[in-house]
């Protein structure tokens, strides 16, 4: 498959960022999570450059840290965090799915009602239930993000499978003698996973979205661990006296989700056709 | 009726089988061991779950909800003050949300390719993905800091907090007014977001029935843009909306927790937040099977309205 213009330069921003967040807290003269000279070093504007001669690209927040690091700190765990939060959940969604359709009968119907029962509530408030009654953290986001994101997927899959498997070459697979697991996972699956695809690259920046929601919440990444979502929510009363601090978070947030979503409607429009419409979540 | 059992039963489980005891963040500090222990047994805590659940589920099916952990006020008059705030909050913004996004979809589809098409498609991926607690602060900072620091005209200076202005008594059109005004940032955020979203969405809509025989066959027989496209393209895409709009309501309505909480409305969505953090079980379950209805009803009402717009489905 070949990519268009506008999806390479989503994928570059992204291995950009990557990169980015990767190599830049690795070779910070000091600890991001450290607090040294507050009075000194905090609420600098950016571009500032310190009594120590340190130059702060972003500046510093309440604390003195050095925002720029900062912010590729919290990408790495959003990255991180949207990527394999929103790819598990296809994955969850992908097995049940294609389980739901291939055998049907009980395990069909208790499956889709048990989708169809969380679909029924707003997955924000999902998310939310879930993320409050476990202990916050990173891990608890990835699982929450997985429970509250397979089900979309999983209907997904099963329409397509059971699509698939009304094909002639479903039925010659069978014909000479392959066995029912075999005919699923090499002939069935691969012809209906189109859709689950374009549907976890949209997924990621809408995984991105609601993990930093939870974590301005204060329900999601815990400080001093920076993420996206708490050092927003780190500046938030701070928007006057030094609006940088919210600010910066929030536009590398936005031209995540920007690279993701550009990424995933380009390739919905020429993979998936028409699979209808992907509000995402009001975050 | 299943679907909404299956949601309250899922919703019982998850929130009893998750790690925490309320007793404990209930009482105060200095509490003993027994007075926890005495709490859990007045709340019903000590109980075995399949008694609690029996005992929820029967409570449920009668309206009643419970009280609140907390405040022990009953469950159905705490979420009964707090829904109308969420939906007339949520439902505003939706209506704003399509009243925007078709005509700026159908414009986009009209003008496909050309400029406006190519700014707009910018500015609604742009919003689309900023979330929406961050352009709240940013409206903030300009709108009720910024106005005051900068000067701008007092029409422009608009509060920040709250759905009223503390300690005056209004009434009437004052009242009213002093609700608009707080309303207004608010409001903004939700049906930009949405907007945008249904922007994306009518533009694709549209530029297929645009590519349609009928659309062709329409202008060949000198139809007038405007008649082309209320007679034609509208009447085609409409059934579409209302099902988009029936089904991002509960979303929406949901959706404004982060804008509730950042404004400081009392709605459902502040009041899920707060119920989270204080372990309030009877709140936090009696909030989702309240959203839960809302998808379900939502649902039903899209596809009862399908067949009345589209004469082709009502056979």
């Amino acid at each position: 498959m070949r990519l268009t213009r506008l999806e390479w330069i989503c994928l570059a921003a992204l291995a950009l960022l990557a990169l980015g967040t990767i190599a830049v807290p690795a070779f910070a003269r000091r600890d991001p999570l450290a607090i040294g000279d507050v009075l000194s070093l905090r609420l600098m504007p950016p571009f500032a450059t310190d009594a120590r001669g340190e130059f702060h690209l972003l500046g510093t927040d309440r604390f003195g840290r050095d925002l720029f690091v900062r912010m590729m700190l919290a990408g790495r765990l959003s990255l991180a965090v949207g990527v394999i939060g929103s790819v598990l959940a296809a994955a969850v969604g992908t097995i049940v799915g294609a389980v739901a359709a291939w055998r049907g009968g009980m395990v069909d119907a208790l499956s889709m009602a048990a989708a169809d029962a969380l679909l029924a509530i707003p997955r924000l408030v999902l998310l939310l239930v879930c993320a409050a009654l476990w202990q916050p953290g990173l891990a608890t986001v990835v699982v929450v993000l997985i429970a509250t994101g397979w089900m979309g997927v999983a209907r997904l899959v099963r329409g397509e499978v059971l699509g698939v498997r009304a094909q002639p070459y479903v039925d010659a697979a069978t014909a000479l003698g392959a066995r029912p697991w075999r005919v699923l996972l090499r002939h069935a699956l691969p012809n209906a996973l189109g859709p689950a695809i374009v549907a976890t690259t949209l997924g990621v920046g809408n995984a991105i979205l609601l993990e930093s929601g939870l974590s301005f919440l204060g329900l999601g990444i815990q400080p001093p661990q920076p993420s996206w979502g708490n050092m927003i929510a780190g500046g938030r009363d701070l928007i006057v006296a030094a609006p940088w601090v919210a600010i910066a978070p929030g536009l590398a947030l936005i031209a995540t989700v920007l690279a993701c979503t550009l990424l995933g409607d380009s390739l919905r429009d020429r993979l998936a056709g028409e699979s209808g419409a992907t509000l995402r979540d009001r975050v | 009726m299943l679907l909404l059992w299956l949601v309250v039963t899922i919703t019982f489980l998850l929130v009893r089988l998750a790690p925490g005891d309320p007793a404990q963040l209930l009482v105060p500090p200095t509490a003993s061991a027994s007075d926890a222990a005495r709490l859990r047994g007045e709340l019903g805590l000590d109980r075995p779950l399949a008694v609690q659940y029996a005992r929820w589920m029967g409570d449920v099916l009668r309206g009643n909800l419970g009280e609140s952990f907390a405040t022990r006020r009953p469950v159905g008059r705490v979420l009964r003050e707090a829904l109308p705030v969420s939906l007339w909050l949520g439902g505003g913004a939706l209506v704003l949300t399509f009243l925007i996004g078709v005509p700026v979809g159908i414009l986009q589809a009209a003008r496909r390719g050309r400029a406006l098409d190519r700014v707009l498609t910018v500015a609604a991926t742009l919003v689309y993905a900023a979330p929406s607690y961050w352009l709240a602060l940013a409206l903030v900072a300009v709108f009720t800091y910024g106005a005051a620091t900068w000067g701008l005209p007092a029409a422009m200076r608009l509060p920040a907090f709250g759905m009223r202005s503390p300690g005056i008594e209004l009434h009437g059109g004052a009242f009213v007014a002093d609700l608009a005004r707080h309303a207004v940032l608010p409001l903004t955020i939700l049906a930009a977001i949405g907007a945008a979203g249904v922007a994306r969405y009518a533009r694709t809509s549209v530029a297929d029935v645009l590519a349609q025989e009928w659309v062709r066959t329409a202008r060949a027989k000198g139809s007038s843009p405007p008649r082309v496209y209320l007679r034609h393209v509208l009447a085609n895409i409409l059934p579409a909306m209302v099902v988009l709009f029936a089904l991002s309501f509960p979303g929406v309505v949901a959706g404004s927790i982060f804008v509730e909480s950042v404004f400081a409305w009392p709605g459902m969505g502040r009041l899920m937040v707060t119920a989270i953090s204080a372990r309030d079980y009877p709140i936090v379950l009696g909030a989702t099977v309240w959203y839960a209805a809302l998808v379900i009803f939502a649902n039903l009402a899209a596809d009862l309205a399908l067949p009345l717009l589209d004469p082709r489905r009502a056979g």
